[in-house]
């Protein structure tokens, strides 16, 4: 009975720490996903269940605190600018000539009708910083070996509480993503592709997200160009850069 | 004989005062009970009708899967020609059409930044075209706190409330922030033209009532609507009417496999409205029958006191001769009279209370601040056909009823043993 306690408890406290290799799988899916700063301009393609849109925009973000989206069409979004700076957003309407405010659970409201939500695009933490990482096992997405990870919440204040992520085993970059809430539920899907080589990184250049709690086929997300490290003037992430 | 026994009810005060007061106490409180629940009730179908269900409703099948969350990228379009269609078809309803959607009211500071937000739920309905009834129908004028209904496009009236809370006056600008009919960001500013107060947490937590074309075009919903509502031109929901206009309505426009075809509800097969309209109409008629059959526990009782109390006069009228089967009889149509009487006196004074909570009603808004139903802030009684004869059922039926048992002690009296009960 003894014994039995012993390895119980052993099993239980290692089964709290972090799993080494997972650790330096997450570490490695970091440095190609984030970066000092860039620049990338984006379609997203919105699948609602009467119709789909596009909508192109263009991103400015620094590390994880600062962030600048300018939409650059179609005409009835052109000129709405988003700003981000630490746990803020504002947003521009041009037609009003407004500058709202989102705070608090609005953050989890749907951006443009799309399956994103403002604090999908808010939180752009490196996720060594928020999960602790287990390997979970190995499986193929699309033909390509990737490890299985299983992500836990060690932060308080993240969307999604866990995560399962496919990392591509050679190139280091998620290929599907699952994230659910706290009870287990899944609450968005994320799967990635074309991944390509841009400034000695690998990184993906589409991503499919589907909010798992509404209809619908998904929101295409497609990055047209993206440069990393790039000189962006400070200007850019105040709140004066929104009405210009 | 009814002459006679008129009279002796009317002069000896002794035998006929005290239960013609109970018999019109017990149909008073009858009558005004059933007024008073069937005014609430009606009441509240009412409000519901004129704010979210109308008589009849139409939304696209999808909507209606969803309609709580307000998708209105999944709301009606064409709705002119429909609604061209509709006066066609159903001469004797009136069509309205109605946007609802959820939102943020932003309060700017003096450089356009957010001073203030809250969230509401914005309807719009047809407040400026000529000949309109929207506002009479949702009393819109007589909720007005501060200043006016919205005169022209742009203006929108929201919850005093809100503008309490966050400062609002009459004159001040906001801005709605949500999402359009194709998922777009949604800005609109409006000038605030005056506040609103119904009385009902659910309108007065934080609503902006704007005109149905600043709705369509802030949310690119030209020619769209969330729902189009229609009502009996009569003004009074009959179920069985509105059955036959869902059933005539959904053959000809209504498709299965087409979820954006429209589909139409009456208002008691309206989600949650239903329900609760089918569980008061029980509990109502539960609470009106246990109510007459315990009035009529209480009008029996004093039918059998009164023949108790009349013992000794029995046996004098039986020692003088008189028969029994014209004693029990008379006693019986005394019961009879006095029931009479007492249901007349009773349902004249349960009208006139009835009628006063019909005029007046008891104000219940600081009660029922915090109640999330739809239910009227100002309880009042409904003055309808039964009223007048529902009192007669415990009135006259229970105490002729008392009369006619307590009067078979009658029969059991013996003519030998008359004079020693009586003593005399």
């Amino acid at each position: 009975m003894k014994t039995i306690c012993i390895v119980l408890l052993s099993v239980s406290m290692f089964r709290g720490l972090n799993d080494p290799k997972a650790d330096a799988i997450l570490d490695r899916v970091d440095k190609n996903m984030s970066s000092e700063n860039r620049v990338f301009e984006s379609e997203m393609i919105i699948h609602g269940r009467r119709a789909s849109r596009s909508i192109t925009s263009i991103t400015y973000s620094e590390g994880v605190k600062q962030s600048f989206t300018e939409y650059l069409s179609p005409a009835r979004e052109q000129g709405t600018k988003m700003l981000k700076l630490e746990n803020q957003l504002w947003i521009y309407s041009p037609s009003t000539d407004r500058i709202i405010q989102i705070s608090g659970h609005l953050l989890r409201q749907s951006v443009m009708g799309s399956d994103l939500s403002y604090e999908d695009m808010m939180d752009d933490r490196k996720l060594t910083d928020m999960y602790s990482a287990a390997v979970a096992g190995e499986e193929a997405i699309d033909g390509r070996k990737a490890y299985v990870l299983q992500l836990t919440a060690k932060v308080e204040n993240v969307a999604y509480y866990s995560q399962k992520l496919w990392v591509d085993e050679e190139r280091y970059v998620p290929l599907k993503q699952e994230m659910y809430a706290k009870s287990g539920q899944l609450l968005k899907q994320l799967t990635l592709s074309d991944v390509r080589q841009v400034g000695g990184r690998w990184f993906p250049m589409k991503l499919l997200y589907k909010d798992m709690l509404k209809e619908g086929s998904g929101t295409e997300f497609i990055i047209t160009s993206v440069k990393f490290d790039q000189n962006i003037p400070d200007y850019i992430f105040t709140k004066a850069a929104l009405r210009k | 004989m009814i002459r006679f026994l008129l009279k002796g009810i009317l002069r000896d005060k002794s035998r006929s005062l005290l239960p013609i007061i109970v018999v019109s106490l017990g149909v008073f409180l009858t009558v005004f009970m059933s007024g008073f629940i069937k005014g609430l009730f009606s009441d509240i179908t009412d409000l519901n009708a004129k704010f979210t269900t109308g008589h009849v409703k139409i939304e696209t099948r999808a909507y209606k899967e969803n309609e709580d969350q307000m998708p209105n990228d999944l709301a009606l379009l064409g709705v002119s020609e429909l609604i061209d269609s509709l006066k066609e078809d159903y001469p004797n309803m009136t069509w309205v059409e109605r946007i609802h959607t959820g939102g943020l009211l932003d309060v700017p500071d003096s450089v356009g930044e957010t001073r203030a937000q809250g969230q509401v739920v914005a309807t719009a309905v047809d407040l400026l075209s000529p000949g309109s009834l929207e506002i009479e129908r949702m009393n819109l004028r007589k909720s007005v706190v501060r200043g006016s209904l919205p005169s022209k496009q742009g203006e929108a009236l929201i919850s005093e409330e809100f503008a309490e809370r966050f400062k609002v006056e009459p004159g001040d600008k906001v801005t709605l922030f949500g999402s359009t009919m194709n998922g777009s960001m949604m800005f609109k500013t409006f000038t605030v033209s005056g506040t609103l107060r119904f009385g009902n947490s659910v309108l007065d937590r934080g609503a902006i009532f704007m005109d149905i074309k600043d709705a369509q075009s802030a949310l690119d919903m030209d020619d769209g609507a969330s729902e189009v509502l229609g009502y009996f031109n009569d003004g009074i929901y009959n179920d069985e009417k509105a059955a036959r206009v869902e059933k005539s309505f959904n053959e000809k426009y209504s498709r299965e496999t087409d979820e954006f075809s429209p589909v139409m509800s009456r208002l008691s097969e309206t989600k949650g409205v239903g329900d609760y309209l089918r569980i008061a109409d029980s509990a109502g008629a539960m609470m009106i029958t246990i109510f007459i059959i315990t009035m009529s526990i209480v009008l029996w009782n004093t039918g059998l006191l009164g023949g108790l109390r009349r013992y000794s006069e029995y046996g004098l009228r039986l020692a003088l001769g008189e028969e029994k089967r014209h004693i029990y009889l008379t006693s019986v149509y005394e019961g009879i009279l006095i029931g009479i009487i007492g249901s007349l006196v009773g349902t004249f004074i349960g009208l006139g209370a009835a009628f006063y909570m019909q005029t007046y009603g008891i104000d219940m808004s600081k009660i029922i601040s915090n109640v999330g139903m739809m239910i009227p802030s100002v309880y009042r009684a409904e003055i309808t056909p039964s009223l007048f004869y529902i009192g007669f059922i415990p009135g006259l039926v229970a105490t002729v009823l008392g009369n006619s048992l307590a009067g078979f002690a009658i029969y059991k009296r013996r003519t030998s043993q008359l004079f020693h009960e009586l003593e005399v």
